[in-house]
């Protein structure tokens, strides 16, 4: 499941995009009006590396100037003052813009009648609510790039559970797996369940380097997430996987140990939060002590419910590196016992017994 | 009627012209807010707030692992999910029969701290002074201004701006300093929950029975050294407060009614006190009492009740103007609570969700938020409690009942002192919140300052419990447990902005019925079944209007101020529109109101 294994190997060459014709300012429409709970925008507040003041703000050398148009982060009061460059980008007027989507789309196809399960601002002659899925179908065939933020954007996440009755799903379920934005990406996948700050940051700012015509477009997995951060499984990056390579498992969560026998998905999930930590280094999930649930992934949440139960294959795993662990396990207690002592000639008595020998000759 | 009651007014016939805005920017989530405004006498007519969004939490719930609740609950809400996390937990220990360990309350009152810190921080510095800086204002109120430019700021040895001028240029978005120290304090903040609890803001290490953490001296160290260096923020935070409010209410006389509504307030508690929490129902009314942010509903400034049964009895949700079909017409879930007391089929645990999308109408339906409401025995009303954006509440309550008494944080049964030691250079404070005058805007906005400063108190006296325990062995953070085949459960705790409340039934050893109450429900609900308005609604409406724009320029932010003071949080909404000012009717002032409902 590393790098070079399975589903995560590169499957769009980064050099057959069209290279950017490189400009010098781009918008960001960020709708975040899908089944969602904002906490994707909030998350990238988060975010050190880099800050998204820095990037607003022009202090990153090389990207083209921003703006940023968040609901969450906008300095208008709302209404149309913030809608109007949204309006106008529906309208053609306003290019190039990278289309952000935050939140899982809902089936609008199985309400009879005048309903909507969400809505973004209405419609300037009726009044009637713009739901989401006419503004994605607005927009994105007029983005120069679409950026699904979140697992929820990505893959559908918690709202499109079993049983959920809107039918929501991923917004490439939605435009399909083979969209083209107008700058011939496809889109950019970034899940998480919220986003890991950083990641989502550093993205959208190779996404902004391309836009400035200095780079090639990110490099995307097959499931459209960027390979060089989930190209990797959250066990190989986590530092309680020694445990496991010694057989020693948590057998409740009081333990600091290996926690696949008590719900973590680790070793089966692209993410690199344990080797990232969340945000500046600290916290995560099992590196800390909190089982991963796997919600940076497309089967995200029903293939890994019931959480806190050891995943199908863990104990059959872990029973086959049974012998090598427990093992192995031993001989370090040994080797490291007696690395404990210090050797025995440092000691205060009249005779020196380090071997000192000065005319030394092999 | 739980609405404000207002004197006639002496108003001339006047125009009223529809003003929306849809959706409200810097809040969390889709809300509307659709006014009609009389210019001529600057006040609010009427007010309709609505909610475009439905994910149906609790439809897609049903039938899944209890354990789970916890976990898919956090989703609701991208800024406070580890409240309801939380809040579950504690819903799920009552159903199990468990009682975690001391050290795994240590380490969640720490996250929830932390999170207090961190959500309040940057909602009032990074959304709502947007509406106070100088760029906004500059556009509203020029005048104002000017006065600002010119009246000193009476803590500026405190937080350093000379003029009350220079705080709002601080606050201007994205450039000012107060704006960007914010955002780098709510990292400093989110670092120090993550400690605690993994990942802001869906956690990692919270389960029902305790905590993953694990509870090294390091980690009460890194969180320990992170709050000390954001003490002196804090301070200069409830100073600068203090300042811009106090100005605002001498600037424009009269502001006091912005926002304003009856005191009707409800805290549901937060802070276990490990040495007293049992989690069993029967006991709940002794340790509700004894969490350190005191439960309590609070009507005209008395305290009805500080009683969790009390409160959990009296919920009520009630539908009206919502997108759903009624209920009381299925099999309820619980008849009685374990005290034996009757269970109203509308109480959350005995709800069922049953949605229907349908075209938005202000005469009739027109939001997916229900209206929950408190049903006071007393005066035999469903009172529409709001939560004063939860600080408000929060500190109302503790201040009242007079129960709170620790090192850092006591309640004087009139108000709450707050002890913080020396920081860098500021030294030892002792900060004091008294029980203002009114339920408005500004007081809302002002108590989010203090109860920043409360979390970071009572935080220090967490951390001394915790390294207490540590430097004694104790390790233990998680008890074990089976899901029983049968159960109830109810968790109440503070989300940021206020009351949160999870209520659970499992059948089977699968979750029968589960139903989620954050605080915007409360706060936002529309127009119940019995005609009352939800609170955004009565705070909007019949406020005066202080903008110096008029309808071809108005901007709204007076009401904006009185809707984010609340502190919106509508993974549920209020959306404003600001149309180009369309006369709809004439009407005679005595007319107002009259048809609401």
């Amino acid at each position: 499941m590393s790098i070079d294994a399975g589903r995560t190997k590169l499957s769009r060459d980064p050099s057959s995009a069209q290279p950017s014709a490189g400009f010098d300012h781009i918008d960001i429409l960020w709708i975040s009006e899908g089944m969602s709970c904002d906490g994707d925008t909030v998350s990238v507040t988060a975010a050190s590396q880099p800050p998204i003041e820095d990037v607003i703000l022009g202090l990153v050398p090389g990207l083209p100037s921003v703006t940023l148009h968040n609901k969450v982060l906008s300095p208008t009061l709302g209404g149309e003052a913030f809608l109007a460059p949204f309006r106008a980008a529906a309208r053609g007027e306003l290019e190039p813009f990278i289309l952000v989507i935050e939140g899982s789309i809902p089936n609008q196809n199985i309400i009879e009648g005048e309903g909507y399960w969400t809505s973004f601002g209405n419609d300037v002659e009726t009044g009637a609510p713009l739901t989401l899925n006419w503004w994605i179908d607005q927009l994105a065939p007029k983005a120069w790039a679409v950026v699904a933020v979140g697992t929820c954007a990505t893959y559908g996440g918690i709202h499109a559970m079993a049983g959920n009755p809107t039918g929501s799903m991923g917004l490439a379920d939605y435009l399909g797996w083979d969209f083209k934005s107008k700058g011939a990406l496809p889109i950019v996948n970034v899940p998480g369940c919220p986003v890991q700050p950083d990641n989502f940051m550093e993205t959208l700012t190779w996404v902004l380097y391309h836009a400035a015509g200095s780079s090639p477009p990110p490099p995307l997995d097959e499931m459209l997430r960027p390979q060089w951060l989930f190209g990797k499984t959250v066990h190989e990056g986590c530092d309680r996987a020694a445990y496991y390579e010694q057989s020693d498992f948590a057998k409740d969560y009081n333990s600091p140990k290996c926690q696949v026998h008590i719900g973590c998905w680790g070793p089966v999930v692209n993410c690199n939060v344990p080797k990232r930590g969340w945000m500046g280094g600290v916290g995560g999930c099992p590196n800390v002590g909190g089982i991963c649930i796997g919600c940076t992934m497309p089967g995200f949440p029903d293939k890994f419910m019931p959480f806190m139960d050891a995943p199908p294959g863990g104990p059959f795993s872990s029973m086959l590196n049974k012998p090598y662990g427990v093992f192995i396990r031993r001989m370090r207690s040994l080797t490291n016992h007696s690395l404990n002592k210090e050797p025995k000639w440092r000691h205060n008595g009249s005779a020196l017994t380090s071997g000192y020998d000065p005319r030394y000759r092999p | 009627m739980t609405v404000t009651e207002r004197a006639p007014g002496q108003e001339q016939p006047g125009t009223l012209v529809e003003m929306a805005w849809d959706p409200i920017t810097r809040i969390i989530g889709n809300l509307g807010i659709y006014t009609k405004i009389d210019f001529v006498n600057k006040r609010v007519a009427e007010c309709h707030s609505t909610s475009s969004l439905f994910r149906g939490y609790s439809v897609f719930m049903k039938g899944k692992d209890p354990r789970d609740a916890g976990f898919i609950t956090s989703r609701i809400c991208g800024i406070c999910g580890d409240n309801h996390t939380t809040c579950s937990v504690y819903a799920q220990n009552m159903a199990y029969g468990i009682t975690p360990p001391p050290q795994a309350e240590n380490i969640i009152n720490l996250g929830e701290a932390a999170e207090y810190m961190f959500d309040h921080t940057i909602f009032q510095d990074n959304m709502v002074f947007v509406d106070f800086c100088e760029a906004m204002v500059k556009q509203t109120n020029p005048s104002v201004l000017a006065r600002a430019e010119n009246t000193e700021a009476p803590h500026r040895d405190i937080h350093g701006y000379r003029t009350i001028a220079d705080i709002m240029r601080a606050f201007n978005p994205f450039e000012g300093a107060v704006y960007k120290q914010a955002l780098k304090v709510s990292r400093t903040t989110r670092e120090m929950f993550c400690l605690m609890e993994g990942r802001h803001v869906h956690p990692s290490t919270v389960y029902p029975g305790g905590v993953g953490t694990v509870p090294t001296p390091t980690l009460f160290t890194d969180y320990l050294s992170r709050l000390i260096e954001i003490l002196d923020f804090v301070k200069q935070s409830v100073a600068m407060n203090d300042d811009i409010f106090d100005f605002w209410y001498q600037a424009l006389p009269g502001y006091e009614e912005v926002g304003r509504r009856r005191v009707l307030l409800g805290c549901w508690g937060a802070f276990q006190n490990p040495g007293v929490v049992d989690y069993r129902y029967e006991n709940m009314a002794n340790w509700g009492r004894a969490m350190y942010v005191t439960p309590g509903v609070i009507v005209d400034g008395q305290l009805l009740t500080t009683d969790l049964v009390d409160i959990n009895l009296g919920i009520r949700i009630l539908l009206g103007s919502s997108y759903y079909e009624d209920w009381v017409g299925e099999e309820p879930f619980v008849t009685h609570d374990p005290l034996g007391n009757p269970v109203d089929m509308r109480h959350p645990w005995n709800q069922t969700t049953l949605p229907a999308p349908q075209k938005r109408d202000f005469t009739d339906k027109y939001s997916w938020v229900m209206s929950p409401r408190w049903y006071d025995k007393g005066s035999d009303k469903h009172l529409a409690l709001d939560t004063g954006g939860g600080c408000f509440a929060r500190l109302y309550s503790t201040a009242l009942a007079g129960l709170v008494d620790t090192p850092y944080v006591k309640s004087t049964g009139h108000s709450v002192q707050i002890l913080l030691p020396r920081s860098e250079k500021l030294p030892e404070m002792t900060l004091e919140w008294n029980i203002p005058l009114w339920s408005n805007a500004i007081e809302r906005d002002r108590s989010r300052a203090y109860f920043i400063a409360y979390a970071a108190a009572m935080s220090l006296h967490f951390l001394e419990q915790a390294m207490g325990r540590v430097r004694g062995g104790d390790m233990r953070t998680f008890v074990d447990f089976e899901v029983p085949a049968e159960g109830i459960g109810c968790g109440f705790h503070e989300a940021v902005r206020g009351v949160l409340s999870h209520h659970l039934v499992i059948r089977d050893g699968k979750i029968a019925n589960y139903h989620p109450y954050p605080p915007t429900p409360w706060n936002g609900s529309p127009r119940d079944s019995y005609g009352t308005p939800g609170p955004y609604e009565d705070a909007v409406q019949e406020m005066p209007i202080f903008e110096e724009n008029g309808p071809d320029d108005f901007k709204g932010v007076d009401i904006m101020r009185a809707v984010r003071s609340f502190d919106p949080c509508l993974p549920c909404g209020v959306h404003m529109y600001v149309g180009g000012g369309r006369t709809i009717k004439k009407i005679h002032s005595p007319m107002f109101g009259a048809t609401h409902g």
